[in-house]
């Protein structure tokens, strides 16, 4: 069985999972994915790879229900230090009642599934402290 | 009227709702030869056609409908923009006219949406026999219910509830954006053209089913079919024109558009405020009108947590303060800057491409006096506003001709 694989290029796995960015050298601005030039800038060819911090503040969230029968999920914008990062809550009912503005949450990851090699991918959520 | 002054001449749109028997290009036509008719001219008149459908938008709507009403030979614009597709329509003929190549154009946008369901998803393909990467985010998976969300009604619940936590707010969150809603659901009663028509409690909306907290069902925009068209003329060809067609002309005082300036959280949510407030700003400054000075808003309700961000960006209140705006009654038809008296996109419906003339229909309605039950008194200026994600702002402001 090999190594799980991350769902995403800018989550890292391993002892310590943590979130890295593409940060513009000329003017700091973060990105997770891939870019051409600085959307906020301009600048070309001036990223490095960064360390996002694993805690951060609930600055925004939804609670989708599921329509496909699964269970109900908690898109939110995290403020990880000063860099805003998408995720869900996890780790806690679904309902308004335990998921509010301002809360304090941290990293985590989970596997969501298998492929026919076994392989596990694992994806990041934030979990309250 | 100066030369170089931009009106409405002729505008319409199509009831809003479920039109089963009419394909695209019959919706567009009823609109287009009705905005004709009713500013007394024909297609021989027109100089310049821009058309959008949104979800056709590889098919060339503009040179469909000519077939139907007129192969006159004029430039076509196709245009798509998201929800901003008819502003942008609306907006490419006003340049035309406005350069001067011709005097006289045709705005078209329409939709057929009743039963598409929700908008945005993005599960991604059935899971692969071996994870692979792909995209600029290397993603092994679709990122709905597995990184947040793309649909709609949760990437706007987002937006709402991002105000209230910048702004904070004391009192029930569900409540106060089912309460937006209900204003705006009282106002479809006066609307024959809007799809949905019924008064509705906030119980009734609050109970209805959930979508994406804080939006339940009711606080969605609906998706419906309908199309929307606008004569434009010039100032100069409008003083040649009868004292009729001039008294019922619109002056456009203002038409903008704005895309979206970087910000640091836009590439996870898509940031809807700055592009508005920016457009806001540049339509105040080109008709010398400021908030205080508006009669009524259509803005871009797309979701009941979409209306309370807006009443900022578009500066109807003092900045971070939208929330004690809205419950001093303000926006509320009898307030001091109605918003939405159409009903907003929540009843009235929102055939994407038709919402950013529809909304414009409905200010010029008012400004002729010919608004009937919802008649907003003596209004003498509006404006219209609206948000296609990705992300496309229009506003344009208009005046009464005064004649
Ligand atoms: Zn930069």
């Amino acid at each position: 069985m090999s190594d799980p694989i991350p769902m995403v290029d800018y989550l890292v796995l391993g002892s310590d999972p943590h979130l890295v960015a593409n940060e513009c050298g000329s003017c700091g601005a973060r990105f997770f994915d891939r870019r051409n030039a600085c959307a906020s800038c301009g600048a070309v060819g001036s990223f490095a790879q960064v360390d996002i911090p694993t805690t951060g503040e609930v600055r925004a969230f939804t609670i989708v229900k599921s329509w496909t029968g699964g269970d109900d999920y908690v898109p939110a914008v995290v403020d990880c230090g000063g860099t805003s990062v998408r995720g869900q809550i996890v780790n806690t009912p679904p309902d308004p009642e335990h998921v509010s503005l301002g809360m304090k949450v941290r990293l985590t990851t989970y596997s969501i599934g298998a492929d026919s090699t076994g392989t596990e991918a694992i994806t990041y959520g934030f979990e309250p402290v | 009227m100066a030369n170089d002054d931009i009106w409405i001449l002729g505008i319409n749109m199509t009831k809003f709702g479920k039109h089963p028997t009419l394909d695209v290009v019959d919706l567009a036509a009823d609109a287009a030869l009705a905005a004709l008719a009713d500013g007394g001219v024909t297609i021989q008149d027109m100089g310049v056609l821009a058309a959008g459908n949104l979800m056709g938008a590889a098919a060339g709507l503009g040179q469909q409908l000519q077939k139907q009403i007129g192969q006159t030979g004029i430039p076509v614009y196709n245009v798509a923009n998201a929800c901003a597709t008819g502003a942008t329509a609306l907006r490419t003929v006003i340049m035309a006219v406005k350069s001067g190549e011709c005097d006289m154009g045709l705005a078209v946008g329409v939709e057929k949406l009743s039963g598409a369901g929700m908008l945005g998803a993005g599960f991604g393909a059935a899971k692969s026999e071996e994870w692979t990467r792909s995209g600029r985010h290397g993603t092994v998976s679709g990122f709905e219910g597995k990184l947040g969300t793309d649909m709609m009604p949760g990437v706007f619940a987002q937006v709402g509830m991002e105000y209230l936590h910048a702004h904070p707010y004391d009192g029930a969150e569900f409540e106060l954006f089912a309460r937006i809603s209900q204003k705006n659901h009282f106002n479809s009663t006066m609307n024959p053209l809007a799809a949905i028509t019924k008064d509705m409690s906030v119980e009734q909306i609050m109970n209805e089913p959930m979508i994406a907290y804080p939006n339940t069902r009711a606080m969605c925009s609906a998706n419906s079919d309908g199309a929307a068209a606008a004569v434009v003329v010039s100032g100069a060809k409008l003083r040649t024109l009868s004292t009729e067609q001039q008294r019922r002309a619109v002056k456009v005082s203002a038409s903008v558009l704005t895309s979206d300036p970087y910000q640091e959280a836009c590439q996870i949510l898509p940031d809807v405020n700055t592009l508005t407030r920016r457009a806001a700003i540049q339509a105040y400054e080109a008709a010398g009108i400021g908030p205080d000075d508006l009669d009524l808003v259509e803005l871009h309700d797309c979701f009941a947590t979409a209306e309370l961000v807006h009443y900022d960006n578009l500066m109807l209140c003092p900045e971070g303060d939208a929330v004690a705006w809205f419950e001093a009654g303000n926006a509320h038809r009898d307030g001091s800057t109605p918003v939405n008296v159409s009903g907003g996109l929540e009843s009235k419906g929102h055939p994407i491409a038709a919402t950013g003339i529809a909304n414009i229909w409905e200010i010029c309605h008012h400004l002729r006096g010919e608004a009937g039950a919802r008649q907003i008194p003596d209004a003498k200026v509006g404006l219209a506003h609206v948000i296609g994600l990705g992300s496309a702002c229009g506003v344009h402001i208009m005046e009464r001709s005064g004649l």
